[in-house]
């Protein structure tokens, strides 16, 4: 059964260390593991690449990593909404690889496969080609992409059972299941921990192999990036 | 004269078929979702893995793990699926989403596009959007004809870093109507707006067309 902890800090301090390559599960802020990074906020490990599909915004998510400093590189897609990652940016403070959104949730995917690398079209005739192998297969070009691992991935789920096994929720899934399979160890926040048996082994979203340490967060924040809403109808 | 954003839009929600499976970009293309034919059936795919995007929640419903890829929350519909990152570019890298609908900042004769950064300027990245001109299967831009300060964007090359290239099939602007049959081939003008000519199309466009 896996070790279950009621706070991210206890869960994070005895394996975090200075200089570790982290990925960081979510899209936008959807589905990101806060409590983790405000625990590593709290513990002050420094030198961080985090490979995260985005950098959250100023003060939520990586927002609050990036604006202590503690994040040397980060490996994104798409890092909008974030000034403190502009101003640190240009400055050169921050050392950024940009990634394909496609190209970085298959570079996880084959990180947890056993795929040391994989050919792809996506970026072929782009800067994202520079330095990379370009091969032919039936007439058509495609770059080399290496897969990426982890030290540690944090992730965000719905809920789990004690052996695990986690089911995610709508599209808070996204970068968290790829990722929780490349790190070499995995810590999942959940909302709940339900007993053996609930969760139908049918709908088992990830298998708990890929899981290795439970942090049980009752009532997450769930931040909301644009609310857009319609007026109902009038009857 | 010329077409309006909605009316770009709407030309653009002509090129649906029956079934498609789609994934629409920012700006002009959100507009889209807006302008399909009741009678079209289609399925909207978000990248941040759902397929069958429905519309905006009612006031109160709103869900922070639902949301499209500009994050906005929406809703989901009886035929919605989830799935990961991984799974949802797997469609798109596969080519099993039947066609995208994308701004751009220049297009050039060939099929090139540019629409992720300007050299200089503040760098947000590319997301999603290389994968998409190089994963789907009919890649349709949607944009004003000319910049602001009148200079073309479809070009004999893109100044801009592209996020694709020889990719694009038509483009739909304020002016026009352009396509290519073929890969490698230039653009023709296949439909112009109202008041519009050939040969102001011609003028304001700097790409050799067909």
């Amino acid at each position: 059964m896996k070790p279950i902890y009621s706070d991210a800090t206890s869960a994070l301090s005895d394996i975090l260390a200075d200089g570790m390559t982290l990925m960081v599960g979510g899209f936008g802020l959807c589905g990101i593991p806060e409590k983790s990074i405000l625990a590593i906020e709290a513990l002050g490990v420094r030198d961080l690449t985090c490979i995260s599909n985005n950098a959250g915004v100023d003060g939520i998510g990586l927002g609050r990593l990036l604006r202590t400093r503690q994040v040397r590189k980060m490996i994104s897609s798409y890092v909008g909404e974030n000034k403190e990652f502009e101003r640190q940016y240009l400055a050169g403070e921050l050392e950024l690889e940009f990634c394909p959104q496609g190209t970085l949730a298959e570079r996880c995917r084959a990180g947890g496969a056993g795929i040391p690398a994989f050919f792809t079209r996506t970026g072929v005739g782009t800067v994202v080609a520079e330095g990379k192998e370009v091969r032919e297969f039936g007439g058509v070009a495609y770059i080399m992409e290496e897969a990426l691992r982890a030290d540690i991935s944090l992730i965000r789920a719905w809920r789990a059972d004690a052996a695990g096994n986690i089911q995610f929720r709508k599209t808070a899934r996204n970068f968290n299941h790829p990722m929780a399979t490349a790190g070499a160890l995995c810590v999942a926040e959940v909302e709940e921990v339900v007993p053996l048996g609930t969760i139908d082994p049918d709908a088992v979203h990830l298998p708990g192999i890929f899981v290795d340490r439970l942090i049980v967060d009752p009532t997450p924040a769930k931040h909301i990036e644009f609310r857009t809403v319609r007026k109902r109808e009038a009857t | 004269m010329g077409w309006t954003r909605t009316e770009i839009a709407a030309r653009a929600a002509r090129e649906l078929r029956d079934g498609y499976y789609v994934n629409l970009g920012i700006g002009i293309p959100t507009l889209v979702a807006n302008v399909i034919p009741a009678d079209m059936p289609v399925t909207l795919q978000s990248e941040n893995g759902m397929l069958g995007i429905g519309p905006f929640p009612y006031e109160g419903e709103e869900d922070a793990d639902l949301i499209n890829a500009g994050k906005q929350t929406i809703s989901e519909l009886a035929s919605s699926s989830y799935m990961s990152s991984a799974e949802s570019f797997a469609m798109i890298r596969g080519g099993h989403i039947d066609l995208t609908i994308l701004g751009a900042m220049e297009v050039s004769e060939r099929g090139d596009i540019a629409n992720w950064m300007i050299p200089g300027k503040v760098v947000k990245g590319m997301g999603g959007a290389m994968d998409l001109v190089a994963g789907v299967r009919r890649v349709i831009v949607t944009m004003e004809h000319n910049a602001k300060d009148g200079s073309p964007k479809i070009k004999r090359n893109c100044s801009l870093p592209l996020t694709g290239c020889d990719v694009v099939d038509m483009v739909i602007t304020d002016l026009c109507v352009l396509e290519r049959t073929a890969l490698g081939e230039l653009f023709e003008i296949v439909e112009l707006a109202p008041g519009i000519s050939a040969d102001e199309v011609r003028a304001r466009t700097e790409a050799r067309l067909a």
